[in-house]
């Protein structure tokens, strides 16, 4: 696959409430978007467990969308301020892994933004494709080592506690 | 155990069948995906005809899972679901891939939107195996309900319930019931009188067997959930023994105090410390102002007590707590007005003759401060000549983006009150004539006839710097007429700002007291804007009236009754059942570390002390599964929404990466050893 026919695979998670509404919206009204965006439907943007990206980058995604209502106006009251923090907390592991900042996004759209959310999308896959493929799913798996590294932390970490005599 | 999925493709007509090969996508589905037992694609699966296909399938082939891609599942779940539990299967168990709305609507490319449709609907399949079956719980429902607010619309909702035999206890905050309406003087477009549509709705409540009236009173906390809402309310202490007050006014007439009356006639008239917020009050006791009354300022005068016939008067009364149980609650919590001196170059506050709608509605009125008269500030002269501003607060980026509904109407009715009672020329500033209902267009077209001008453009500036000959001594209003693409200046005696529509400065709080969520604009949310507008998120908890966004009295009344009849459903139905997608916590795998405690709005988990674990009550849960998110054990698992089912869908959507297999059967979770 060379660079120029890229087509990047991206998850989505969106909330039940606002933004899968907006994805509603959006088909209904036919705006046209890019195809690359999954997605998956939860009940509100704060079950969205930092680790769901992590494993849907490992799993062979290029990119990931978070979406939700916009903060403030959260079908259960205050759950997307706890999105907001954890996706802080998320961008940092990601940027400590090497990973693109623009492979994650962190998008409000309430039930009547589909025009915004299909315009998000657009524009996160354009930087995806910009970006290029993650590869990480395969970086991953073929290192051979890697079973073994994760095996040995328990003992290195136990060596590491030891205070020297 | 093995499951039998059975996959069916809808064409929707030609909505899906146009751009998505839904053939192919059903031969890829039964050729590729694990667990298939049989794939279908038909015209209109949501039909008689296309359920019937499933149950046939249910019956003949023993399908133990279903996956229905077609449109959204806001639209079509619960269709299918029960499609499949006529059959005997648990509605939980089906599955929707909204090929529609997030495909074939939205995608250009046909091979592209088909690949997308594909990998739908293996995370689909993927997902329905993992699904478990679930069982919502029933509850009974309390035939009592809480109305919070007597405005029309509270009013409006009580009396049909009253009616309809169930009881109803409305708390009020203010003294007496009414709400703005009660402020009005006439009501567009009919010009009915306000007082004498409102006031025998008003002494119905007040009469009415079945309505216990709680004014003077808020709500303190609500906790429980449908079927069954604790409530307690605080009772603001009257210094009136209400059992003992006859309602005859003697207190109000001794009292010596007189204090400008800043609620009911928005500083435009006079009340005293001991007060009725206007003579038709329901109930008709009176309430002793604490804060101006002369006793409780400095330990002498008592003057009511001394003239009360029944000693009705208590200076040592406090407030006081009642405890309700209620099965449904109707919000009617309605509106504040925008506070018009934020927009300086409209000179309210400034300048004296600019007032606002509600001080121009009391002056309307025959029963307030002015007797009827429209008079300027001084008390006696008439104006010649009045400018009605629209939009003042709404329609405007810096404010309030959105419309208030009801100004249009307000300053077409002012007009018409204002010709008729002082001859005077009236100049209407609007961005857009909206007299959207029933015959308001019609009263349009009267006020045109009538000889009221409309100047359509945006105001930039009311003052009184007069700068031409004829200015001197008036209010100008400075406006570009859009029409005629030219600036005026029109010199007037009055100007009346038709201020925004507002939610209440305490609308947040209240909210959240009740769990109920708010918009942006602060209004308070309902569960669908077209299709469920007065039931909220949280269900037994109803909104009506302007609480839920700016509108006019029938619009207000309409949605009273609406409420209303959503409880009396819910009461002759007597059980409600709870959505069983919940969180649960695993006792054995809890640390009792209590991260996920403080994350839930609802106050739904609990710390168990003894067992040191926490608890969640899945009546109070609402399944958003934030604390799943948060659980750094995986103690917590939220129902139809594990972590297993979410991760399956995700190896589906991902289908043409990772294969069939999935990723997850390569690398196995690391197992750690203790060291």
């Amino acid at each position: 696959m060379t660079e120029s026919d890229f087509e990047p695979k991206i998850v989505g998670f969106l909330c039940n409430w606002c933004s899968y509404r907006a994805a509603d919206l959006a088909g209904t009204a036919r705006m046209k978007y890019e195809p690359n965006v999954r997605i998956i439907r939860v009940m509100c943007s704060g079950r969205v467990d930092p680790t769901f990206v992590l494993k849907a980058l490992s799993l062979g995604a290029d990119g990931v969308m978070l979406a939700g209502c916009h903060p403030g106006e959260c079908h259960y009251i205050e759950q997307n301020y706890k999105t907001i923090r954890r996706f802080k907390m998320l961008k940092h592991t990601l940027r400590a892994l090497g990973i693109e900042e623009e492979r994650v996004r962190l998008q409000w759209a309430s039930a009547g933004e589909g025009a915004l959310l299909a315009s998000a999308i657009n524009e996160m896959v354009d930087q995806v494709r910009k970006l290029g493929p993650l590869h990480w799913s395969g970086n991953w798996m073929d290192d051979e080592g890697a079973q073994e590294a994760i095996q040995a932390l328990p003992s290195e970490h136990a060596e590491a506690m030891e205070v020297p005599a | 155990m093995t499951e039998k999925v059975g996959v069916y493709i809808c064409h929707c007509g030609t909505n899906i069948a146009g751009p998505v090969d839904v053939a192919e996508v059903a031969r890829w589905a039964k050729e590729n995906l694990k667990g298939v037992a049989l794939a279908r694609d038909y015209r209109f699966m949501c039909s008689s005809l296309g359920q019937e296909i499933i149950q046939e399938d249910i019956k003949n082939e023993g399908l133990t899972r279903v996956v229905v891609a077609a449109c959204s599942p806001h639209l079509h779940e619960k269709t299918f679901r029960s499609a499949c539990s006529k059959m005997g299967l648990n509605p939980y168990l089906t599955q929707m891939a909204s090929i529609r709305e997030q495909v074939s609507w939205v995608t250009e490319d046909r091979a592209a939107a088909t690949e997308k449709a594909k990998m739908m609907v293996a995370g689909a399949v993927r997902r329905v195996q993992l699904q478990v079956e679930l069982q919502p719980t029933e509850v009974p429902v309390n035939p009592n309900t809480l109305v919070v607010g007597g405005g029309i619309a509270g009013i409006q909702a009580s009396l049909e319930l009253a009616d309809a035999g169930y009881h109803v206890f409305m708390v009020e905050r203010e003294p007496s019931i009414g709400g703005h309406m009660a402020q009005f003087d006439k009501t567009f477009p009919t010009l009915d009188c306000a007082a004498c549509i409102l006031t025998p709705k008003m002494s119905d409540v007040g009469l009415h067997e079945n309505i216990e009236l709680l004014s003077y009173a808020e709500v303190e906390s609500v906790s429980g959930y449908v079927g069954s809402f604790d409530v307690r309310v605080r009772k603001k202490a009257r210094y009136i023994i209400e059992d003992a007050c006859t309602g005859c006014g003697i207190c109000i007439e001794k009292c010596p105090k007189k204090v400008v009356d800043e609620v009911f006639e928005v500083g435009l008239g006079y009340r005293k410390a001991v007060y009725r917020p206007f003579p038709q009050a329901v109930p008709k006791f009176p309430v002793i102002d604490k804060e101006t009354c002369i006793y409780f300022e400095r330990g002498t005068c008592k003057a009511c007590e001394k003239f009360c016939p029944t000693e009705a008067i208590d200076f040592e009364q406090t407030d006081s707590y009642v405890d309700l149980n209620v099965g449904n609650i109707i919000m009617a919590t309605g509106y504040d007005l925008f506070d018009c001196t934020k927009i300086p170059q409209y000179g309210y506050g400034r300048l004296a003759n600019v007032f606002t709608n509600l001080e121009f509605e009391r002056l309307c009125n025959a029963a307030g401060p002015t007797e009827g008269r429209i008079v300027l500030r001084d008390g006696v002269t008439e104006p010649k000549s009045i400018g009605i501003i629209h939009c003042v607060g709404s329609r405007d980026k810096n404010y309030h983006p959105y419309c208030s509904a009801v100004c249009c109407m307000s300053a077409l009715k002012f007009g018409h009150l204002a010709m008729e009672k002082t001859g005077a020329e009236v100049y209407s500033f609007y961005i857009d004539m909206r007299p959207l209902h029933k015959n308001y267009e019609e009263f349009y077209d009267r006020l045109l006839q009538e000889g009221m001008h409309f100047i359509r453009g945006r105001v930039a500036e009311v003052t009184d710097a007069a700068r031409l000959p004829g200015e001197e001594g008036k209010i100008i209003i400075q406006a570009e007429d859009t029409l005629i693409g030219k600036q005026r200046r029109i010199p007037v005696d009055m100007v009346v700002l038709l201020g925004a529509l507002q939610p209440r400065f305490d609308a947040k709080e209240t909210g959240l007291k009740f769990g109920v969520s708010a918009g942006l604009d602060g209004w308070f949310t309902e569960r669908h804007p077209k299709l469920d507008p007065v039931a909220t998120m949280t269900d037994g908890v109803f909104i009506a009236g302007t609480c839920q966004g700016p509108k006019d009295i029938p619009d207000s009344v309409t949605q009273g009754a609406a409420a209303a009849a959503r409880v009396q459903g819910m009461i002759a139905k007597g059980t409600v059942l709870i959505e069983p997608i919940v969180a649960s916590i695993e006792e054995a795998r809890c640390s009792g570390c209590r991260i996920c405690n403080n994350l839930c709005p609802f106050n739904a988990i609990e710390y168990l002390e003894d067992k040191e674990v926490s608890y969640i009550n899945a009546a109070l849960c609402k399944g958003c599964g934030t604390c799943v998110a948060a659980c750094p054990a995986q103690a917590i698992s939220g129902a139809h929404f594990t972590n297993d089912q979410i991760f399956a869908e995700m190896e589906g959507l991902l289908y043409d990466v990772i294969g069939s297999n999935g990723a997850t059967a390569k690398s196995p979770q690391p197992v750690l050893e203790p060291a």
